[in-house]
């Protein structure tokens, strides 16, 4: 498998405020990634570095291992990030022809391309009367011309009505079903855990976590428990080697797993020990928790 | 470096604004023509302006070059807000992220301004020769193409004033802003020309030899007024008994002192580009 980009060490200040940290990771051909964080996190100025248009602070990066410059490198890049940025007094297809001069690439595709995110009946209008989905369709067309090795998207659905959303998704859906890499950064979990493969999980510019989403969730879960008896449950559970961190809210008490326990052994350990439940579900993290978790945003 | 031109060239094309002033630029060049039938009438005496020789070979080399100087603001717009355009819509971010380079931004910037000043001299080159064939006195062609080196001036200081507006324009990112300060640069190069003139330097040429150094003044200097060199107004001067001895030619230095800046504006642009998170 080849490796299309490569961080390494990669740090971005603006003045005082660290925006990047350290940040190291590498996209393989054929996979589908998403780059998850909170608003704020340092995604965009990670993709801002490596498409050019930020100046990094220090470590480097490497497009398709280094071969070609950025600039001949991300001729073969498709990515849109933040807002569409577009001529307003252009058309669509000539906002089109633009880029693929500036791609290099002849203008036979444009039609294919705007047929594609269902917009080849608005070829011939200004781009100033598109609606916000329309705008964010238009550059992911933009971002297709080249039929790039990897496409990147930054926010895609970011500010759409649900409609729209649905529409992105379901383009983004089928350019990855053709086998474009494509490397999503968005701060909606969902999305990353609907389309991508793998994830890399940023907070504060530092990353907390990368590799597959499916082993992203490989927790042991954790139970909720309710019992009349509080004190003598959350005594019993501390005694207990399976579990971490106990959480008591609302008259539930949460406990984390630490190695695998199955309920019916939990249940005969606390009866046997004199406590009687009155609940006992057990559960595991959605994709959702995880992150929160992960970023430290969890309300305890 | 005709890709580059092309991406320009259809950026250009389909703005409406650009489109009437790039328009109305050259039309008003043609309208110099109309010089000739300014008319005065002073009770008995009637004054033609074509009659008094400004379109005869050489001198209308110099006529026409110094009058279509004055419209070169119109141009200036278009250029200024080519450039902050790019800012104001983000497009310039969009253009690096689809693979071109700063280099390449800023080259295909100032090579659209070289076309620009190349294109209006090669115009102004045209209507003067026509003109020139219709009312100059002199036709044989060793006069006709005698003083060319106006044009050349006016080529080298289009190009130093647009290549300004266009480092204007990427440093303030607004074009109206951007014009606002091209205004305020030649107020204070004035005032600082006449601090000097007037008060530090009184009765010596130091002040002209600092000043023309200045950018918009080493522009100006290139192509002088060509008014007191008229014969007519020559010789009501030594009637009031006054002498006008002015240098009209162009020298080597004055052209490279305003290539120089023309060099300085490219490369602080392409600096600038280049050190900004945009």
């Amino acid at each position: 498998m080849s490796t299309i980009l490569r961080l390494n060490n990669l740090t971005k200040r603006f003045g005082p405020v660290t925006a990047v940290k350290d940040l190291s990771f590498s996209i393989e051909k054929g996979n589908v990634y998403g780059i998850l964080g909170p608003n704020g996190s340092g995604k965009s100025t990670t993709l801002g570095i490596v498409l050019n248009v930020v100046n990094k602070t220090s470590g480097e990066f490497q497009w398709f291992d280094g071969t070609q410059s950025t600039h001949e490198a991300l001729k073969k890049v498709g990515a849109i990030i933040e807002r569409p940025n577009f001529y307003p007094y252009m058309t669509a297809a000539q906002n089109l022809e633009l880029v693929c001069k500036i791609k290099n690439v002849p203008p036979n595709n444009i039609d294919e391309k705007l047929e594609l995110v269902g917009l080849l009946d608005r070829r011939n209008s200004k781009f100033r009367t598109f609606s916000l989905g329309m705008k964010q369709r238009l550059a992911i067309a933009s971002a297709l011309l080249n039929d790039p090795e990897i496409l990147i998207l930054d926010e895609p659905t970011n500010g759409l009505d649900p409609q729209g959303i649905h529409q992105i998704r379901e383009i983004i859906t089928r350019i990855a079903s053709t086998g474009t890499t494509i490397l999503l950064a968005s701060h909606l979990l969902d999305e990353v855990e609907k389309v991508c493969t793998h994830v890399v999980i940023i907070r504060k510019g530092e990353k907390l976590y990368s590799g597959p989403v499916d082993q992203m969730n490989a927790s042991f879960g954790f139970f909720e428990l309710k019992a009349s008896n509080e004190e003598k449950l959350l005594a019993l559970l501390e005694s207990h080697p399976a579990f971490g961190k106990v959480i008591q809210k609302g008259g539930i008490i949460t406990a984390f797993l630490e190695e695998p326990l199955e309920p019916e052994a939990l249940n005969t350990y606390l009866f046997e020990n004199g406590l009687a439940l009155s609940q006992l579900v057990k559960r595991k993290e959605s994709l959702e928790e995880q992150f929160l978790t992960l970023t430290n945003q969890i309300t305890a | 470096m005709l890709r580059l031109l092309n991406i320009e060239y259809h950026k250009l094309r389909f703005s409406k604004s650009s489109r009437v002033l790039i328009t109305t630029y050259f039309i008003l060049i043609t309208f110099i023509a109309l010089i000739a039938s300014i008319e005065f009438n002073f009770g008995n005496v009637n004054f033609r302006l074509a009659d008094q020789g400004i379109f005869n070979f050489p001198y209308i080399w110099h006529f026409n070059s110094y009058i279509a100087a004055l419209l070169k603001l119109f141009l200036a717009i278009v250029i200024v807000s080519m450039m902050s355009n790019e800012y104001s819509n983000r497009t310039i971010k969009q253009n690096l992220i689809d693979g071109l380079s700063k280099k390449e931004f800023i080259l295909s910037k100032f090579l659209t301004v070289v076309s620009f000043a190349l294109l209006s001299t090669i115009f102004l080159f045209v209507v003067s020769l026509i003109l020139g064939l219709f009312f100059s006195d002199y036709t044989e062609i060793s006069i006709i193409f005698s003083d060319m080196e106006y044009l050349l001036a006016y080529f080298i200081k289009l190009t130093g004033f647009f290549a300004f507006c266009m480092f204007l324009g990427i440093f303030v990112k607004r074009s109206a802003f951007a014009l606002g300060f091209l205004f305020i640069w030649w107020i204070l190069e004035s005032i600082v020309r006449g601090v000097m003139e007037y008060k530090i330097f009184r009765d010596s040429n130091i002040a002209e030899n600092i000043a023309q150094f200045f950018p918009l003044e080493s522009m100006a200097l290139l192509v002088r007024e060509p008014f007191t060199r008229l014969n007519a107004v020559q010789s009501a001067a030594n009637q009031l008994g006054s002498e006008i001895t002015k240098d009209y030619s162009i020298h080597w230095y004055q052209l490279l002192i305003v290539i120089l800046w023309i060099v300085i504006f490219v490369y602080l642009s392409y600096l600038l580009l280049k050190k900004r998170d945009l």
